[in-house]
């Protein structure tokens, strides 16, 4: 066995929870691998993480791996994470999402975690659809394509998930494809170990429901897609919006200090005890 | 024109045929291609509708409840978690009194997950002031999306039509659709009676004072008791239309028997077989379906029961604390009868658990022969 699957091996619950629902070829594995990797760096013990997840493709993730998870319902996944940071703040709280279910059902949700700032990681799988429902168009399903209920095309504009959580205050935002898996999992590895609400926009791809309405060939094409369209922020910030127009810009979008919910909310106390004595 | 259909095609085509104008949904196993062949008519052009894929369930009932305060027919579709996310929009939907109809897939709520059929869903919305038709087979589903909108449109209370997931939703059987024509002269296009309307201004659901509010919760009480007799009225014209009709309930075999089982949806067709095996075997059983359950039809289900000695209800839901929930609505309309059969209430069949002709079989030989139920619930079908 490789070392790499190895490593995998011992976080997963791969004798219970196996097989996995993903289709073949799916980039949901990525993520999670990369999750594993960032989370095996970092040495945090199994039972320090809590994972949890909504509804959809991404919202199957938590099955598989041994550590404290919750399936929860469709786009609430950040507000059952709020409560156990606020009752265990020693907990590490990880939250996977769907496009459909951080900015749809889960939108407000979503915007008021990061203005709120808790200190909570999501991680979000944007493959532009609703996958496991069967291929709706969802939030992020660009102006233009194809989606069972858009049978012509989408008329709706798509948004920014990770400029949308730099604009409603998330201290960290980055964003990566599956197709850089190292990246990725660097990029979460900063993440978790972040204070203060982050978020990691993951571009992956779902070519049995987006790919196939859109004609975008297979996963492997799909894969190259991304890495033939994605540019590092360093690079697009020399650019104009019109040489950036339909690219992926990745790495880290913001990485910022803000006040930390737990914290003022410890100051309030502090200063309410001072005055009550 | 006779083709072969998913219970999920047969609401499509019954909307299609009601020629709704506003349709509004948001995706949900098992009813997500109830919207997804809706969407293609209506960008197809078949179906003259303006279609919404909004954010929430919560947002899909928000967005046609504004539909219809202008006037439009409208419809959504929705299962399970859905429908108890509308809850809040399910109570304004009624109280503003707007005709929209709704198919709800019968799926079992979380906690833990789980994707199959149970009743709990719809009947945990029974005090939402929602008319609700429980469906048989891909038939009637269809039959009873275009009876819903004109009985909807003449009392002005919303119409939630339920099936089976899957044991409906995805199984295909043949259905005979009606002429587009032919509905129309049945389904005459809907003119709102009151709606927001510049040119003949009115202002909707503000503030009432305790000195008002009961009245309004009377009226729609006394629209329910009305929607008994309209929709007997258009279940009449329907089957004069198109040569099928369907009745609040059936009775099958009810007349001689001494014991009667009371079935909803698929599990009344499974009941059919073994009720005729049984019948064969001498065993005096018949059997009654309902299909409306709000407005509940007491006076025909007393009228039904009237004689059985014992009455057997397959409950595929459950009111926590309670019992099954048919299983209380039968026992409270016999309680003021003179001669009041027992009733055994059989809970089963939850999240998607298959309740076989044996099964059925068992329920009706252990009413047979006990004098009374070990308890108020009977748990039929457990893991051993």
């Amino acid at each position: 066995m490789k070392e790499v699957t190895k490593l995998i091996h011992k976080y997963l619950r791969h004798d219970k929870k196996f097989p996995h629902v993903s289709c073949p070829g799916c980039g949901n594995g990525i993520i999670l691998g990369a999750l594993i990797r960032a989370i095996d760096r970092i040495g945090f013990a199994k039972d320090e993480i809590v994972l949890i997840s909504g509804i959809g493709c991404s919202g199957r993730m938590p099955v598989y791996v041994d550590f404290n998870t919750l399936h929860t319902t469709h786009g609430r996944a950040l507000t059952f994470a709020t409560g156990i940071k606020l009752a265990k703040p020693e907990l590490t709280v990880i939250v996977f999402m769907g496009d459909g279910d951080a900015t749809a059902i889960g939108g407000n949700h979503f915007i008021h975690a990061a203005r709120r700032n808790v200190d909570v990681s999501a991680i979000i799988f944007n493959n532009n659809i609703y996958g496991m429902t069967g291929g709706q168009f969802s939030p992020t399903t660009p102006y233009g394509m194809k989606a069972t209920t858009a049978p012509y095309w989408h008329i709706e504009h798509a948004f920014k998930i990770a400029e949308l959580a730099v604009t409603a205050g998330a201290v960290f935002v980055g964003r990566e494809t599956v197709y850089n898996a190292k990246g990725l999992d660097a990029l979460i590895e900063k993440a978790l170990l972040k204070k203060g609400f982050s978020v990691v926009e993951t571009i992956t791809h779902c070519h049995i429901q987006y790919g196939r309405y859109n004609r975008l060939g297979t996963a492997v094409d799909m894969l190259k897609w991304q890495r033939d369209n994605s540019i590092p922020v360093e690079k697009a910030q020399k650019l104009s919006s019109e040489e950036l127009e339909g690219k992926i810009i990745t790495g880290v979008l913001v990485d910022r200090e803000l006040p930390i919910y737990q914290h003022e909310y410890d100051r309030i106390r502090e200063r309410a005890r001072e005055i009550a004595v | 024109m006779k083709k072969v259909l998913t219970g999920n095609q047969a609401v499509a085509h019954g909307v299609l045929l009601s020629r709704a104008e506003v349709i509004s949904a948001y995706p949900i196993t098992p009813q997500t291609t109830i919207v997804e062949n809706l969407a293609e008519l209506c960008a197809d052009g078949i179906l003259e509708a303006k279609f919404l894929r909004v954010e929430s369930e919560h947002s899909a009932l928000a967005s046609i409840i504004g539909a219809s305060m202008v006037g439009a027919r409208t419809f959504t579709a929705t299962s399970s978690q859905g429908l108890a996310l509308m809850h809040e929009m399910l109570h304004w939907a009624a109280g503003s009194r707007l005709p929209i109809v709704m198919a709800n897939v019968n799926r079992a709520l979380g906690a833990p997950w789980n994707i199959w059929n149970d009743q709990t869903d719809s009947l945990s919305q029974r005090d939402t002031g929602w008319i609700q038709l429980y469906c048989e087979n891909n038939q009637e589903v269809l039959d009873t999306v275009i009876q819903a909108y004109m009985i909807a449109e003449e009392v002005y209370i919303p119409v939630m039509v339920v099936l089976d997931a899957f044991f409906l939703s995805h199984t295909s059987e043949p259905v005979e659709i009606p002429e587009g024509g032919e509905v129309d002269k049945f389904l005459p296009k809907y003119h709102a009676r009151y709606k927001c309307d510049v040119n003949d201004p009115h202002s909707f659901n503000l503030m009432v004072s305790p000195e008002y509010y009961q009245e309004f919760r009377y009226k729609i009480q006394y629209a329910m008791e009305e929607a008994k007799k309209v929709a007997k009225r258009v279940d009449d014209l329907f089957a004069k239309s198109f040569g099928r009709g369907y009745g609040p309930i059936e009775g099958h075999l009810c007349d001689d028997a001494e014991v009667i089982l009371v079935t909803t949806g698929t599990v009344t067709s499974t009941s059919r077989g073994t009720i005729a095996r049984m019948r064969e075997r001498g065993v005096k059983v018949g059997l009654l379906k309902i299909k409306m359950f709000r407005p509940f039809p007491r006076e025909e289900v007393k009228e039904a029961l009237r004689g059985a000695q014992k009455v057997a209800v397959i409950d595929r839901n459950i009111s926590f604390g309670c019992g099954g929930i048919f299983g209380h609505e039968i026992k409270a309309t016999l309680c003021d009868e003179e001669k009041r059969p027992q009733v055994f209430d059989f809970v089963t069949g939850l999240g998607g658990r298959d309740v076989t002709p044996s099964l059925i079989t068992e329920i009706i030989e252990y009413t047979c022969q006990n004098e009374r139920p070990e308890g108020e619930i009977i748990w039929a079908g457990m893991r051993g």
